[in-house]
C-alpha cells in the first residue's frame, strides 16, 4: 500500500448508522411499553434491562479495562441495602434507589485505591474479599435483622400496577443512561486509554496515559451500574436479603453473560444478557442442573470461544453495529 | 476471655490455613495462575474422604492413599486440559475459566450429595475434642496435629525444591518458562507436576478442613478467601512465608470471634486488608511483583 494513497479513519458505518437509528426506534417503543404490554411481560422486561445494565458494567471492567472482578455484588448489594437505608430514614423509595447508586459509587472510590492497585487474579479475589467485607458490615445494620433481611416497605403506598411500571420505566432509563455513558466514554479518549492498560499497563503508562485515573473513573462507574441494578432488583422483589443480593451468584451470571455474548465487545453483554434471559426464563426452574450447565457454558467459552458469540461475528463478518472502536478505510 | 487460649488456638488454625495457602501460592509461583477453583477441590477432596469414611468405614488418615493420588491425577489434568489451553488467550482468561469451574463443581457437589453439611471427625475417634490441659487452657490435639502436618509439608516441599532434580526444574520454570526449554527441561511437563503437587497438597488441606469443621458443597469459596489473604499476608522470604500469614489470620480470627459474633471473618478481613494497605503503599511495587519476588525467594532461598 503506497504512503500517498488516501486514508481515512472511520468510526460509524453505514450499517451502524441504521443500527443506532433501529436502537432509538427500539428505545421509543419500549418506553411506551406499558400502554399495551402485560404485567408479566413488563416484570421480564425489566429483569432483562438489570442483567444487560449487569452485564454492560462488568464487560466496562474485565473487557475494557482488563479487572475481571469475583466481586461486583459488593456494589448490586450496596445499591439494595443503602436503598432500605435511605428510604427507612424517610426519602421517597424510588428517589432513594437512585442515591444509593450514586453514593455505592462514592463508596467505591475508598475501595478502589486498594483494589485497583492488584493485577489480574488477586484483583478478582481481592474485590470478593471487598463483597465478603460489605456484606458482614451491611449484617451489622439492625435494620437488616441479619439474614432474615427487610422489606422495602415504603413502595406500598404505591399500588402494583403503578409500583411495576415506574420500576419498568427506571430499569428502562437506568440501562439506557449506563449504555450511553459506557457508549460515550469508550468512544472518547478515554476508551483508548483504558484499552491501552488492559492490553499493558506499563507501556500505557510511559506514553503518558493516566492509569490510576483512567481505571478508577471506570471502576466507580461499574460501580454505580451495579448499585443500580442492585436497587432496582430490590424495586422488583422488594426485600433484601444480605445473603442473596451479596452472593457470588451474581458474578457468575455477570461472567456467564460476558464471556457468552463477548467480551471485550460493546455488543457482546448485550446479547449475552438476552440469551441468559432466555435460559434462565426456559431452564432456571432446573435448579442445580442450571447452575452446572451455566459454569459449564462459561468454562467450555473460555477455552474454545474466548471471544464469546459476537467476537466470532466480528471477526468473521466484520461488523459494527454500535462503534466504539476506529477503522482504517484506505 | 482466655487471651493467651486465644492466641495459641488462633496460632493452630494458622496451621491449616498455611497447608490450604501453599497450594494456591504454588500455583501462582509456577504458572502465574490463580486457580479461583482452589477452595471447591479442597471441597470436593474433603467430601472424596467423606465418602471412602462412610460408605467403607476407612480411617479418613488411611482413605488419603486413595484421595492424595487421586488429587494428583486432577491437578494434571486441570493443568492439561483448562490452565494450559486458557492461559494461551492471555492472562484473563484462566481466571474465568477456573471460576466457571469452581461453579461446575459446586453445584456439581450439591447435586450429588445434597445441602446437608458433614465432618470428617465422627470417623477418628476422639481425635476431634480430645485436647491436652496446659496452664488451665486446653489445647485441641487435633489443632496440634495440623499445625505439625502443616510444618513437615511446608518442609517436605522445601527440600523437593532445593534437592532434587525436578525441585530445580520446577523452579528454573517459574523463573523463565521459555528459557528452561534450551536447557532441555520440558516445561509443560514440569509445569503439570506442579499442578499435581499442588492439587495433591489441597487434597490434604481437604482432610483437615473436614476434621476441623463441617463442610457442605459451598464452602470451597471461604476456603479460597482464607487461602489467598495467607498467602498475602505472609510476606517475603520463603514457603514459610504461607505460615506466617497463616498465623495471622488466625490470630485475628481467634480474638475477633470473642469481641463479636461477626468478629472472626471481620478481624480476619481487616487484618488482610490492613496489610494490603500498608504493603502496597509503603513497598510501592503492585502485588504482582510482589508476590513474584516471595516465590521467586522460595525457589532462590537454600
Amino acid at each position: 500500500m503506497p504512503l500517498d494513497s488516501k486514508i481515512t479513519i472511520q468510526r460509524w458505518t453505514g450499517l451502524s448508522v441504521g443500527v443506532a437509528v433501529a436502537v432509538a426506534a427500539v428505545f421509543v417503543i419500549l418506553v411506551v411499553g406499558p400502554s399495551f404490554l402485560s404485567g408479566t411481560a413488563l416484570d421480564r422486561l425489566t429483569v432483562l434491562f438489570i442483567y444487560v445494565c449487569l452485564a454492560a458494567m462488568w464487560n466496562a471492567l474485565a473487557g475494557y479495562g482488563g479487572m475481571i472482578s469475583a466481586g461486583q455484588q459488593a456494589f448490586f448489594g450496596l445499591g439494595g441495602y443503602l436503598a432500605i437505608r435511605l428510604s427507612e430514614w424517610g426519602v421517597e423509595p424510588y428517589l432513594a434507589l437512585v442515591a444509593a447508586a450514586l453514593l455505592a459509587g462514592l463508596a467505591a472510590l475508598p475501595i478502589s485505591a486498594i483494589v485497583l492497585r492488584l493485577r489480574a487474579g488477586e484483583f478478582a479475589i481481592g474485590m470478593w474479599v471487598v463483597a465478603e467485607v460489605v456484606r458482614l458490615l451491611v449484617n451489622l445494620d439492625p435494620i437488616i435483622q441479619g439474614d432474615t433481611g427487610r422489606s422495602l416497605i415504603a413502595l406500598s403506598a404505591f399500588d402494583a400496577a403503578q409500583r411495576r411500571d415506574f420500576t419498568y420505566w427506571i430499569a428502562l432509563g437506568s440501562m439506557s443512561v449506563m449504555l450511553a455513558v459506557i457508549f460515550f466514554m469508550l468512544r472518547s479518549r478515554l476508551g483508548s486509554s483504558i484499552q491501552a492498560i488492559r492490553d499493558n499497563e506499563e507501556a500505557a503508562a510511559s506514553v503518558g496515559v493516566k492509569v490510576a485515573a483512567t481505571k478508577r473513573i471506570i471502576f466507580m462507574t461499574a460501580a454505580v451500574g451495579c448499585a443500580l441494578a442492585g436497587g432496582l432488583w430490590l424495586a422488583t422483589f422488594t426485600t433484601f436479603q444480605p445473603r442473596s443480593f451479596f452472593s457470588i451468584q451474581w458474578s457468575a451470571y455477570m461472567i456467564f453473560m460476558v464471556l457468552v455474548g463477548g467480551i471485550g465487545r460493546f455488543e457482546g453483554p448485550i446479547l449475552g444478557a438476552i440469551i441468559f434471559f432466555f435460559i434462565e426464563l426456559w431452564f432456571g426452574s432446573a435448579g442445580v442442573w442450571y447452575l452446572i450447565v451455566l459454569g459449564l457454558t462459561a468454562l467450555v467459552f473460555s477455552l474454545f470461544l474466548p471471544k464469546g458469540i459476537w467476537g466470532y461475528v466480528e471477526d468473521r463478518f466484520h461488523v459494527l453495529l454500535l462503534p466504539v472502536g476506529y477503522r482504517v478505510r484506505t | 476471655m482466655n487471651f493467651i487460649g486465644g492466641i495459641i488456638d488462633g496460632v493452630l488454625l494458622g496451621g491449616y490455613y498455611a497447608m490450604i495457602a501453599c497450594g494456591l501460592s504454588f500455583m501462582f509461583g509456577v504458572m502465574r495462575i490463580i486457580n479461583l477453583a482452589h477452595g471447591a477441590l479442597a471441597i470436593v477432596a474433603a467430601f472424596g474422604l467423606w465418602i471412602i469414611a462412610d460408605r467403607w468405614e476407612y480411617d479418613p488418615f488411611l482413605a488419603l492413599i486413595i484421595v492424595l493420588p487421586v488429587m494428583g491425577v486432577i491437578g494434571w489434568v486441570l493443568q492439561r486440559g483448562v490452565l494450559e489451553r486458557s492461559a494461551r488467550s492471555g492472562e484473563l482468561i484462566p481466571i474465568l475459566s477456573t471460576f466457571g469451574l469452581a461453579i461446575v463443581l459446586e453445584n456439581g457437589l450439591f447435586e450429588y450429595f445434597g445441602a446437608d453439611v458433614r465432618s470428617l471427625a465422627p470417623y477418628v475417634g476422639s481425635l476431634s475434642y480430645d485436647s491436652f490441659d496446659i496452664g488451665g487452657s486446653y489445647i485441641g490435639e487435633l489443632a496440634i496435629l495440623t499445625f505439625v502436618a502443616a510444618i513437615l509439608l511446608l518442609g517436605g516441599l522445601q527440600l523437593f525444591l532445593t534437592y532434587t532434580p525436578l525441585g530445580r526444574q520446577i523452579r528454573a520454570t517459574a523463573e523463565d518458562p521459555d528459557t528452561v526449554e534450551l536447557v532441555g527441561v520440558n516445561s509443560r511437563f514440569v509445569n503439570s507436576v506442579a499442578a499435581a503437587i499442588a492439587l495433591v497438597t489441597v487434597g490434604l488441606a481437604g482432610l483437615f478442613l473436614g476434621l476441623r469443621t463441617n463442610f457442605d458443597p459451598y464452602s470451597g469459596s471461604l476456603q479460597l478467601i482464607f487461602a489467598f489473604e495467607a498467602a498475602v499476608i505472609g510476606g517475603t522470604g520463603s514457603l514459610w512465608g504461607t505460615l506466617r500469614g497463616g498465623i495471622v489470620l488466625g490470630v485475628a480470627q481467634t480474638l475477633g470471634a470473642n469481641i463479636h459474633p461477626e468478629g472472626f471473618l471481620l478481624a480476619g478481613h481487616g487484618v488482610f486488608l490492613l496489610i494490603l494497605v500498608g504493603r502496597l503503599y509503603i513497598s510501592g511495587p503492585t502485588l504482582q511483583t510482589f508476590l513474584r519476588s516471595k516465590i521467586g525467594g522460595v525457589f532462590r532461598a537454600s
